[in-house]
């Protein structure tokens, strides 16, 4: 079957990939491009571990098919660090304790900034709104919430 | 597997002649949040995709005079961040913005949610009270048909081979009028409604209703426009006696199943309820509450 | 990142136990970096699926892979023929009961699919949509069987049973017939007929509870490779690693030296991951093809075909005195095992009125079989159900009587030195300690709203010690590694580092520690039981004392003097005292970089089976409020009491109790599995399948109580099963105090509570 050549942007830098239409933008991600940072949960957009943005825009990688990318700029886990420089949420997420098993952190992570790009001061009720398709099984959620509202708080300079 | 293939037009005589032309099950590709879970899942294989987002008509959303017009192509995020529809018809916007996800949410559109002709489509009751008309392109042209009339039952839609939906008309508001769309979920968040409800109403000065629409979601095959819903509240001032027969008119309505979601017994008796609450919320929009 | 973390002082001489240290773990984790069980490539490697059978229960005529194989691509096609036939063999390697015979039909079924997802065959190709497309090209001839899904129908005589060789243990007499009910257990003390005779309250209640899964994020994965001598490499994410080489030993008749199997960061288990379903079927495909073979469930494929726990049916009779004192007490548990025996209901039997020190007690429990996946273990494996049905009974006994909840189980609490409800003396214990701070917290004294109530639930669960290794290597520059086999789950490594830099007297962020490989270090027994932390940290403790040893053994060649001379304080070697001489006192840094001239490398080693865990207790406030409308319940309000032991960091032990707590939410509210008329599972799935998302939950306030476990160096209890046992009966009586009803089904979805409300 012929595969579908997309070029696209990925966390800043031009990238080309081929893909089977069927393929989805996760399944390209994790196993032609192994950035595995972002996770499958579910396949049907039900859990946000593989929450990424595409132009700006908060989506499920497993719900887009990688030939619709063509010509967007995609962001992941991997591009959320600046070099040595964790991303206030990062590291809040791990002052806070907010993560346990982990796998659906990065998810967590790429969603919660989408946030905080649009509301650099949201309540309690809308972090825990924004973050509801994204499953924990883990933390029931506490440290988690905490850890947003304090690197919203420390981003505002609070 | 047999090979799928993508395509973007990008205009809707393109889509239209793609879907037209093309040999076997094609399918449009708008947000794609129902349409890849089929994919995965094997219930649908289709030959060909045709995404529609690059067609910049589908794309758009706008005041156009006696109406606004919302593209086929318009996500739930970028509706419920148009303040103008917004501030018209606010429970149209959130309808459309219960429908899953924040992520969800950047990639469904009220379009698919139509299409796809679930009876549990959040965004369809709300549409259907608010008195939306949907554009429809095809081989023959153009037609436009009523929102309600679009559903023809679970996974089935009025569109024939070679149709899309290029967008909603929803009408500019009378003076004086609210909407509202409420949904019975067993969580807060990322569930199928069990039940949902939409109302439009319009007040006199005196806060007396004259005009109604009430539509319902997943209590029959398809969302319902209940006249006899709305008949119970016009001429009322939404007084208890008028609430009373609202919901026993929407009770009335009802012809639910029993699944994995709900009970006929629970999805009659919330019919109700939420009917109750949805047109007071719209009575008090209507009435600048 | 971690320097200069966690150097809060803390009580009790500890410096660095009990503080809250950076995960040394986490970077990787909020990067994206760690590899997780999918997140494993190799060259050449081929996708492995399985297929599953549609039906419930069906006799397999035969399995044709011809067309399959003839598939390009297609490199091989397994089915159970390709296992040994094991003969029946009851075993512990997991956290369960299991039958190695059962294990092996369970990953590949021979002669009958026992439930709708059961694994029948397998296919490895070079691409995953070719797997796909080879599964629906395998021919099975199915005899479609009658099935029984409800586990009061699967105990009746005309049930369709699944084992002909199923006779009902624990009866007498044997039965002469086979049938789907496997075992009666039975646990108690005492006169019941008495006790409740001299009741003046006598309170009997039925239950039920439907089966819930586990729901960790991360579907089950491995990658396996089989080389052309049969050496067999395992990389996976699991909660025992060495559990998953036992069973593919076990169940592919391989020698355990053959099999290397390396952790990957696990996706959450709860129990879950105890058992083994692709890794066998993984190495038979690498095995066929030659060539590496990823399997990968679907999410679909995990709630069809993996866990859950236990549906129940549950009777509860307790009888009191007008004082509160329970003179006798209940109960009858009918667990599901799923498509094979080996449910939890032992537990059950045990840990049901574990809470209570009662003069007459008895619980009967009966493991059936019925078409479900098999169950597996899922945290407090078997205690959750027992106790939602005894605590709601409990505290309709308290409503009678009218006494608070509290003080009629302060009436009744097991103390230190009791008789546990299952026979043996407890040693120290915190559970009176739980209820009174669950007394005095403010949430208790706290205002309702309208349509809220409050309720109170206790919990027990045994914890567990069991088969750890550790291993401690000092590097040349004094920093260390700290390396066991247990698989890190929540947060374990950053609770070893604590412990081996207490003993150190080093910063812990100068260890690194790691989970190791089956070759690499000694045979620990998985992470489940609420073991990590006391049992493998009991082994981290001793590798640390080892080290230390060495150090003064050191220490004391180079100043020449006695060992017994030289002392190990704050990271340092010195002199004990001034009759030993008067030296500089060494660092750690220091005796490693002269490790060579003295003696070679530091290494400290501990093997142990840990013995001595320390039961652990909670009590939890919930407060709900109802919408009588719609019956739909939000929890407004939620605390955790707990005690447990000594918090070796507190945030994690926090997060193991407020995720435990999620969970049980989750299940009181609105998990279930649904089947329908045709025994297929209905709601495969996250959309369906209804775990709490952020929106469902307030804040959950975890109070840890520190009642120390005197077998461990430094008090700990296991932490992570208790706060699972108590939501369900929380909820449910905070319903009942809210809404007047009482609700005796799980889960308490809305159209079941309004049913209630509105007498339906």
């Amino acid at each position: 079957m012929a595969k579908t050549h997309v070029t696209t942007t990925i966390n800043g830098e031009p990238t080309e990939f081929l893909c089977e239409p069927q393929q989805t933008l996760l399944d390209v991600l994790r196993d032609e491009l192994q950035l595995t940072g972002t996770k499958e949960g579910c396949g049907s957009g039900d859990c946000g571990a593989c929450s990424v943005m595409v132009d700006g825009r908060l989506v499920c990688s497993c719900l887009v098919l990688g030939p619709e990318v063509e010509g967007r700029s995609i962001d992941t886990i991997e591009g959320m660090a600046h070099g040595e420089q964790l991303h206030p949420l990062q590291r809040h997420f791990l002052e806070d304790a907010a993560l346990q098993c982990g796998v659906c952190t990065p998810g967590f992570l790429v969603a919660a900034k989408a946030l905080l790009d649009r509301n650099p001061d949201p309540t309690e009720t809308e972090v825990r709104f924004w973050l509801a398709g994204n499953l924990c099984r883990c933390t029931g959620y506490d440290k988690i919430i905490r850890a947003v509202m304090n690197a919203a708080a420390e981003m505002r300079g609070a | 597997m047999t090979g799928l293939e993508y395509q973007a037009p990008a205009s809707v005589d393109d889509a239209v002649g793609l879907l037209a032309r093309f040999q076997g099950d094609a399918r449009v590709l708008a947000g794609g949040t129902d349409l890849l879970v089929q994919l995965r899942s094997g219930r649908l294989k289709p030959g060909l995709v045709v995404d529609v987002k690059h067609i910049p008509e589908m794309r758009e959303i706008k005041d156009a005079g006696d109406h606004f017009w919302v593209g086929g192509a318009v996500s739930c995020a970028e509706l419920g961040e148009h303040e103008v529809i917004g501030a018209a018809w606010p429970g149209v916007v959130e309808a459309s913005e219960l429908i899953g996800s924040t992520q969800i949410q950047g990639r469904a559109t009220p379009t698919g949610n139509l299409c796809n002709a679930s009876p549990a489509a959040d965004s369809v009751p709300a549409m259907i009270a608010a008195g939306a008309r949907c554009v429809i392109a095809g081989p023959d042209g153009r037609r436009e048909l009523p929102v309600e009339q679009v559903q023809k039952g679970p996974g089935k839609n009025a569109l024939a081979k070679g149709e899309l939906v290029v967008g909603f008309k929803i009408p500019k508001p009378a003076a004086h009028s609210g909407d509202a769309y409420l949904r019975l979920i067993p969580r807060t968040e990322m569930d199928i409604a069990v039940v949902g409800v939409g109302v439009a109403l319009t007040v006199d000065a005196g806060g007396t209703v004259t005009a109604a629409r009430v539509a319902l979601g997943a209590v029959a095959p398809t969302a319902l426009l209940v006249g006899d819903a709305a008949k119970a509240i016009i001429g009322s001032k939404l007084d208890d006696a008028a609430l009373e027969k609202l919901d026993a008119a929407a009770r009335a309505a009802c012809k639910p199943i029993d699944d994995k979601r709900g009970t006929v017994a629970y999805r009659t008796k919330i019919a109700g309820v939420l009917a109750r609450r949805a047109a007071k919320i719209a009575y008090d929009r209507a009435r600048g509450r | 990142m971690s320097e200069g973390n966690g150097q809060a002082k803390n009580g009790g001489g500890l410096h660095w136990v009990g503080t809250r240290s950076i995960r040394p773990d986490g970077v990787d984790k909020v990067t994206g970096r760690a590899n997780f069980g999918a997140d494993f490539f190799m060259p050449g490697m081929l996708t492995g699926r399985v297929l599953r059978s549609p039906h419930p229960h069906a006799r397999i005529r035969s399995i044709d892979a011809s067309k399959a194989l003839a598939l390009p691509g297609v490199k091989a096609v397994v089915t159970c023929d390709d296992m040994p036939d094991i003969p029946a063999e009851e075993a512990f390697v997991g956290e369960g009961p299991m039958n190695f015979r059962d294990l092996s039909r369970n990953c590949l079924a021979r002669g009958k699919a026992l439930y709708d997802g059961h694994a029948v065959a397998a296919v490895a190709a070079t691409t995953a949509a070719i797997a796909e497309q080879a599964l629906g090209l395998i021919e099975v001839d199915y005899e479609v069987l009658p099935h029984v899904i409800d586990v009061e129908a699967a105990m009746r005589p005309d049930a369709p049973v699944l084992h002909d060789d199923v006779f009902t243990q624990g009866v007498d007499p044997a039965p002469t017939r086979p049938s789907n009910v496997a075992k009666r257990v039975q646990t108690g003390h005492g006169d019941l007929d008495a006790g409740f005779a001299a009741a003046d309250v006598v309170v009997e209640r039925h239950f039920t509870t439907k089966p819930v899964h586990q729901g960790y994020i991360e579907p089950h994965a491995c990658v396996a490779s089989v080389s052309e001598d049969g050496q067999t490499t395992i990389w996976g994410s699991s909660q025992g690693h060495f559990m998953i080489r036992a069973y593919v030993a076990k169940l592919l008749a391989m020698d355990i030296s053959e099999i290397r199997v390396i952790p990957a960061e696990i996706g959450g288990g709860f129990g879950g991951k105890t058992l083994v379903y692709l890794e066998p079927v993984a190495v038979l495909l690498s095995r066929k093809s030659g060539r590496p073979v990823k399997m990968v469930m679907s999410r679909e494929e995990v709630f069809r075909a993996t866990g859950p726990t236990s549906g129940t049916a549950i009777r509860v009779k307790i009888g009191a005195k007008k004082d509160g004192t329970i003179t006798a007490a209940e109960a009858e548990c009918k667990y599901q095992a799923g498509g094979f025996p080996g449910s939890q209901v032992h537990a059950a039997a045990m840990t049901g009125f574990a809470c209570y020190s009662l003069a007459n007690v008895r619980i009967i429990g009966w493991d059936v079989c019925v078409n479900r996946p098999r169950c597996a273990a899922y945290r407090a494996p078997g205690a959750p159900m027992a106790a939602f049905a005894i605590e709601s009974t409990v505290d309709e006994v308290a409503e009678k009587i009218g006494i608070d909840p509290i003080d009629l189980r302060l009436k009744n609490a097991a103390k230190s030195n009791s008789q546990s409800s299952y026979g043996p003396q407890f040693r120290e214990i915190g559970y009176i300690e739980t209820l009174k701070a669950a007394k005095e917290h403010p949430h208790y004294k706290a205002p309702l709203g309208p349509n809220q109530g409050r309720g109170i639930a206790s919990g027990f669960w045994f914890n567990i010690g069991g088969e750890s290794s550790a291993a401690i290597n000092v590097n040349e520059d004094g920093t260390a590694v700290v390396a066991t086999g247990s698989p890190d789950i929540g947060g374990s490594r950053a609770s070893m580092a604590l412990m081996a830099a207490e003993v150190l007297g080093i910063d812990q962020a100068r260890i690194r520690p790691i989970v190791a490989d089956t070759a690499s270090i000694g045979y620990t027994f998985l992470t489940g039981g609420s073991r990590v932390t006391f049992a493998t940290g009991m082994a981290v403790v001793e590798s640390a004392k080892q080290v230390v040893q060495q150090l003064r053994e050191r220490a004391a060649k180079i100043w020449d003097i006695d060992v017994d001379a030289v002392e190990w304080k704050d990271g340092e070697a010195r002199p004990a005292g001034s009759n030993a001489g008067r030296f500089e006192p060494l660092s750690l840094k220091d005796l490693a970089a002269m490790a060579g001239k003295t003696g070679g490398p530091i290494i400290g080693r501990s093997a142990l089976n840990a013995q001595g865990a320390g039961p652990g207790f909670g009590t939890h406030i919930c407060d709900v409020e109802i919408d009588r409308e719609t019956g739909k319940v939000t929890i407004v309000r939620y605390t955790a009491v707990q005690d447990v032991g000594k918090a070796i960091h507190p945030s994690y032990v926090e997060g193991q109790i407020q995720g435990g707590v999620a969970q049980g939410i989750g299940w009181a509210l609105n998990e279930e599995y649904i089947y329908g008329d045709d025994g297929r599972l209905q709601n495969p799935g996250f959309l369906d399948y209804r775990m709490p998302v952020a929106s469902d939950l307030p804040m959950i306030d975890a109070v840890m109580v520190e009642v120390p476990n005197p077998a461990h160096p430094y008090g700990a209890r296991g932490v992570g099963e208790v706060p699972i046992v108590p939501p369900m009966a929380a909820v449910a009586n905070a319903i009942y105090r809210a809404g007047g009803v009482r609700m005796p089904d799980l889960p308490m979805s809305p159209p079941r509570l309004l049913a209630a409300l509105d007498g339906d």
